[in-house]
């Protein structure tokens, strides 16, 4: 019965549907949850008028933006200008086709994973894909033919470029320790320690988590598009629905990096201190849920917690300088890092190839 | 390699996503353009050069020539920490001589000036 084309094609394709619209909504109502949780952060109620407590906002949004007048500048690069938002929002999308959100499970008969392919290479296939989206952003600054674009994409190249080092680098530290780049065995091996790598790694995690606020341009690191100084950098030109997969790409990034973060450094779908609170876990009021909604479940709250995070700072900091944020990046986070690298080297070689 | 297919497919449909999306938004937008209103955004001044004709710092080309040194190291070190508890005593010894020749280039670097800014 089990034709194997259709094992082949059909599960990928049914789970790449679910992941793809899952994401999507997620960034969409990740921006409506910005707009409430500031508000709220500074006294006001945030948008409320669409749906029931403001909560159709972002398909309003989605489908004004649908409709918006699409232009594309007179004096544009026009093939390059198109490809800009493609090339943005591609890489964001195609990371999540190898994080892990849970752990498998049988559905009739069949071992059915809760995450499209656990890739041997995974965080490297990251960290390369997730770069390509610097050439959307790049292009399509110097495409729209507009010195705020062209200011704003230079400035985000650079950026990008000098906080993947710090952030590869911190990432290298997790593989010390997991000594694997697959996702699921990185999970498995803080599963396997008991000891998530937060922990053990904590200058690591707090170096990566600041490098990706950077490399999403998100606040306090917001400088390719800075509206005080650049108008909105390298979308300025971008209207209508090109705009909004910028968009879509900026806030698809932040759920990548926070996914990241969780999986790399907050056990992924693993419930807090396993080893300790496993009296706790094992309660009939936990056992009832299913084994995949616990594990998703615990994923989504700690990547939350992330997103809550990157809204919080919003709210919180005021914008670096440029060359304030070079400094940190090279001359700060780049030594921090190395000298880091070594120490959990050093650690690593004294407790020893225990596994 | 079959674990890759699902990732290639994934490929695929995300990069015909926005163009589909980005076609369809075509035929149904409001569209009123007139010469004007395609001109590059320069805050209502009227547009006098182009923007590619304009000269920008030379630290941006710096600083991505320092990147390729950096990032050539950073990856470099994936297969090393992977195979970190294998290769024990010897590898963080190698590691050790292969961070303090980049030391080397990073502090020369940085006394150079390349890593200022300003």
């Amino acid at each position: 019965m089990a034709n194997p084309w259709v094992l082949f094609l059909l599960v990928p394709l049914v789970k790449i549907v679910v992941i793809l619209g899952v994401v999507i909504l997620l960034a969409a109502y990740l921006s409506f949850f910005e707009r409430k949780i500031l508000a709220y952060m500074q006294i006001r109620i945030g948008p409320n008028r669409v749906g029931p407590r403001g909560w159709l906002q972002p398909i309003a949004d989605a489908l004004k933006l649908f409709v918006k007048e699409d232009i594309l500048p007179s004096r544009a690069e026009k093939f390059v200008y198109m490809l800009g938002p493609v090339l943005v929002t591609a890489p964001a999308l195609v990371v999540f086709s190898v994080i892990p959100f849970g752990t498998g499970f049988k559905l009739f008969g069949a071992e059915v994973t809760p995450y499209l392919t656990d890739v041997n290479i995974g965080i490297l296939f990251i960290l390369g894909v997730s770069s390509v989206g610097v050439y959307g952003i790049i292009l399509g600054g110097w495409a729209s033919n507009n010195k705020f674009s062209l200011m704003g994409g230079l400035r985000s190249a650079a950026q990008l470029v000098s906080y993947e080092v710090p952030m590869g680098l911190s990432v290298v530290t997790v593989l010390l320790m997991a000594s694997s780049l697959s996702l699921v065995k990185i999970v498995e091996a803080q599963r396997n320690s008991g000891v998530w790598f937060v922990f053990p790694g904590f200058i690591a995690f707090f170096i990566y988590f600041v490098c990706g606020v950077a490399e999403t341009n998100r606040n306090p690191f917001d400088l390719p598009e800075a509206e005080s100084e650049l108008v909105a950098g390298f979308h300025t030109e971008y209207s209508g629905m090109k705009f909004a997969f910028y968009f879509l790409a900026e806030y698809a990034n932040m759920v990548v990096i926070s996914s990241i973060a969780t999986v790399l450094f907050l056990g992924g779908w693993l419930p807090p201190f396993p080893n300790w609170l496993a009296g706790v876990w094992a309660a009939p009021v936990f056992t009832w849920i299913p084994t995949v909604i616990w594990n998703a479940g615990w994923f989504l709250v700690k990547m939350f917690a992330f997103l809550f995070v990157y809204i919080w700072f919003r709210g919180t900091f005021p914008r670096y300088r440029f060359d304030q944020l070079m400094a940190l990046g090279w001359k700060v986070f780049i030594p921090v890092s190395l000298v880091n690298l070594m120490a959990v080297a050093f650690g690593v070689l004294l407790i020893g190839g225990s596994r | 390699m079959n674990q890759y297919i699902p990732v290639l497919l994934f490929a695929v449909i995300a990069i015909a996503f926005p163009i589909v999306t980005l076609a369809i938004a075509k035929l149904v937008s409001a569209g009123r353009y007139d010469p004007v209103k395609l001109e590059p955004y320069e805050c209502g001044n009227p547009v006098t050069s182009e923007a590619r004709d304009h000269r920008f710092s030379v630290r941006f080309y710096l600083i991505a020539v320092l990147f390729v040194v950096f990032d050539v190291e950073t990856v470099f070190l994936f297969p090393w920490a992977v195979m970190f508890r294998k290769l024990a005593l010897f590898g963080f010894v190698e590691m050790l001589v292969f961070l303090g020749i980049l030391v080397v280039g990073y502090v020369y670097a940085w006394r150079r000036g390349a890593l200022q800014w300003v």
